[in-house]
């Protein structure tokens, strides 16, 4: 599988103990009033801030709370209960290794050792060159393809461990 | 209302349309145990503890989120319902720390007495357990991960009582913690001490910071001369740490068991509260005739004083400068009266048994050094001292009425009710009454501004005067009312606002449980102490009187603003622990 140079991914716009950039907040403020202000609406303006910036960092919920009028402990809640949302950036490439049932009984968890291996990180975290983030998910709907990860947009199915290192190459070739 | 017909157990009745089981099996005189559930408060079904049997129900309902149906047949004692319920307190104990014997709440724990009576013998499920560090920077509380059972009470107390939120879910599933946002530490965010989320913890995962240790330190070295002050409302609530009925009146035996305790004088907080009164009806005459900010807002409650610092600082210009009774007490008790009893200040110990955690932070500011030393040194809350009282097996019951020590021992039925909302207002209105129209106050009693309702107005003519006056019990209302003054409604000229519900009565160093029902009964044990008094305003107090001609002047005078005035610290609401303040 071949990728375009313009399919390459963008790093984040807010490094990790950066301060929120003007930027960053005049982003924050066109999403919320696009949602009238409302504190109800905290799920789909966090999910469009960190598409912004790429994940959540603390200055960016504080500026959240702090605009809808609601309390930080309220939004970091949220935040932290929902595995969409992420306070540590995530890599240009995201992996998205399955471990529901069928891939699990399938092999998941030798493709996922093997993933930590290569690319030298646990689930949650990001490659220091900002390249891979590995995450674990539930069931991705493709059982019968299993063991499925998903990297971005593109599926890889029935993956033994051995094809690891090869999968990666390709994506680290093309950045 | 509507009524509908349920029978529970066998019993018929009737109740309103909208009554969830667990009201109406209340009703019918037939217990259902609960764990997560706080009346008006936390009503979730989330701990599954008061299942029960409905009648053509699939599943077992929550009896405190299930609503009577006409009709409905419910079964509350049956072979399912037990297993249900014995099932979900053995999963709850199976991460939860078997560290009974030494917990804080041995023998007052809510999951501890289901697990007795639902008479279970041993941990089927020992499972894995988290390992948190305990956060104990707060003043006032200390929160212990490890033990929570995650039912949420304190944060509901939290968000919707006390209108703070500081702490709320963080994370999900096994790894969910009650914390701060970001998990910083209690001492670095909006957490105002309180306390209520400690009244409200099932368990021993919130709880008071603990000084007695080193009370017992001062009491047992000789150099030292301790003095402890109580705090009004203490006296209608020690009785209970001791199984007395809530509501029993306790000032003499109160003093009685400190003397025996070792304090070398027992004096009042009381006394400081008429002296409050003094200071701050000067000041309100003074910003009513010489055109100061208004209205002017109450500052005796610490809680109240931190979460207008994070909230409203804007407002902070119509705060009274009066510091509270506790630390005017303590800024008098290392001058005046270490002059008067000839004893270097330097060796004056000085207590205050408060109904109070917030007390605990408001002692170690950094301002409320006014004498050249820590004016107070320790506070503890009412649970302490019955602690104490217990350790030293001094029995309450069995001792006899004895008086507060002078100089600063005199009181009035003004003083104490300041232990109640409404009653710093009531005894400003007492005293201010007299002082401007000169003339003696008919009636005493401003029932107005009585009561658990939880913003109360009243208006009072002053000689033609009309002074219109508003009192606020728990941040939630105290939000409402700083709301309205923000907008420049209201028209109030004078506020009193206590951070508790209920007033300190019901703060949140009191013995647990303290519920509404409680707060009822400390209620009118303070008014019926204010009825019994023989001096019942506190400009008639005599020994306010003298330390007036003896030492202070006069109200408002040089002397008053060094020891009995302070200042305050806006700190913001959001951003950073170390930037909030500058916010």
């Amino acid at each position: 599988m071949a990728l375009a140079k313009s399919d390459v991914p963008s790093g984040p716009r807010m490094l990790p103990g950066q301060p929120l950039s003007v930027d960053v907040a005049d982003e924050i403020d066109r999403v919320i009033s696009r949602y009238d202000w409302s504190p109800s609406s905290l799920l789909n303006i966090l999910h469009e801030v960190q598409e912004y910036v790429g994940y959540l960092p603390e200055p960016v919920i504080v500026r959240v709370a702090e605009r809808l009028g609601v309390p930080v402990a309220d939004v970091h809640g949220v935040v932290s209960f929902y595995a969409l949302f992420s306070m540590k950036p995530k890599g240009r490439y995201r992996i998205a290794a399955c471990k529901g049932t069928a891939c699990y009984v399938r092999g998941a968890p030798r493709v996922l050792e093997r993933l930590e291996a290569e690319l030298g990180i646990a689930p949650g975290d990001t490659t220091s060159d900002g390249l891979f983030s590995l995450d674990v998910v539930r069931c991705l709907g493709a059982c019968g393809l299993g063991p499925v990860v998903m990297i971005n947009d593109d599926v890889h199915a029935r993956l033994k461990p051995d094809r690891i290192p090869g999968v990666l190459k390709r994506y680290r070739d093309n950045s | 209302m509507a009524l509908v017909r349920v029978t529970i157990d066998g019993v018929a009745g009737e109740v309103d349309a909208g009554t969830t089981v667990l009201k109406a099996a209340e009703k019918l005189a037939i217990h259902i145990p609960t764990l997560c559930y706080l009346e008006g408060i936390h009503e979730v079904g989330a701990c599954r503890v008061c299942v029960v049997e409905v009648k053509g129900a699939k599943t077992l309902q929550a009896a405190c989120v299930t609503p009577v149906a006409d009709g409905m047949t419910v079964r509350t004692n049956t072979p399912a319902v037990r297993k249900a319920r014995k099932t979900v307190v053995e999963l709850i104990l199976s991460n939860h720390p078997a560290e009974c014997p030494t917990c804080v709440r041995n023998t007052n724990c809510e999951l501890q007495s289901l697990a007795e009576s639902f008479n279970i013998r041993d941990n089927r499920f020992a499972g894995e357990r988290g390992d948190y560090p305990v956060d104990s920077t707060a003043k006032g509380i200390v929160r212990d991960p490890n033990k929570c059972i995650l039912c949420r009470r304190c944060v509901s107390v939290c968000e919707k009582v006390q209108a703070v939120k500081a702490i709320g879910p963080l994370n999900r599933g096994f790894d969910t913690v009650i914390a701060p946002a970001f998990g910083e530490p209690m001492g670095d965010s909006i957490c105002v001490n309180c306390g209520q989320c400690v009244l409200v913890c099932p368990v021993g995962a919130l709880y008071e910071q603990d000084h007695s240790q080193r009370v017992w330190a001062a009491l047992a070295d000789p150099s030292k001369h301790v003095v402890i002050q109580t705090a009004p409302a203490t006296r209608v609530a020690l009785g209970e740490t001791q199984g007395m009925e809530p509501g029993s009146i306790v000032t003499g035996k109160m003093v009685a068991g400190l003397r025996r305790l070792g304090f070398d004088k027992v004096m009042d907080t009381d006394f400081t509260a008429d002296l409050t009164i003094i200071e701050e009806g000067h000041e309100l005459i003074e910003r009513l005739t010489k055109g100061g900010v208004l209205p002017l807002i109450t500052s005796c409650s610490p809680g109240w004083i931190k979460f207008i610092e994070h909230f409203y600082p804007e407002l902070l210009p119509n705060v009274s400068t009066c510091k509270s009774p506790q630390q005017m007490f303590g800024a008098l008790v290392k001058t005046y009266y270490a002059e008067k009893a000839g004893i270097d200040p330097a060796d004056i110990f000085s207590v205050s048994m408060m109904p109070c955690t917030a007390k605990k932070f408001e002692c170690d500011r950094p301002e409320m050094r006014a004498s050249g030393h820590q004016d107070v040194d320790v506070v503890l809350t009412t649970r302490e001292v019955g602690r104490m009282l217990r350790e030293a097996g001094i029995v309450l019951e069995t001792l006899p009425e004895e008086e507060h020590d002078a100089p600063m021992g005199s009181s009035t039925g003004a003083a104490v009710i300041f232990g109640a909302t409404g009653g710093v207002m009531e005894a400003a209105l007492r005293t201010a009454y007299e002082v401007v129209t000169g003339k003696t106050l008919p009636n005493l009693n401003f029932t107005a501004v009585r009561g658990l309702d939880g913003v109360k107005e009243a208006e009072v003519d002053l000689d033609g005067t009309k002074v219109r006056v508003a009192v606020a019990h728990a941040l939630g209302n105290a939000k409402k009312v700083l709301d309205t003054v923000k907008a420049g409604q209201g028209g109030w000229h004078f506020i009193e606002i206590m951070c508790c519900p209920g007033g300190c009565l019901g703060g949140g160093g009191q013995p647990i449980p303290t519920n509404t029902d409680i707060r009822r009964k400390r209620m009118e044990a303070i008014y019926t102490a204010d009825e019994r008094a023989a001096i019942r305003k506190s400009h008639e107090n005599p020994g306010i009187k003298a330390i007036y001609e003896e030492f202070l002047g006069k109200p408002l005078g040089r002397r008053s603003h060094e020891l009995l005035h302070t200042l305050y610290t806006p700190r913001g609401r959001y951003g950073a622990p170390k930037s909030r303040a500058a916010d």
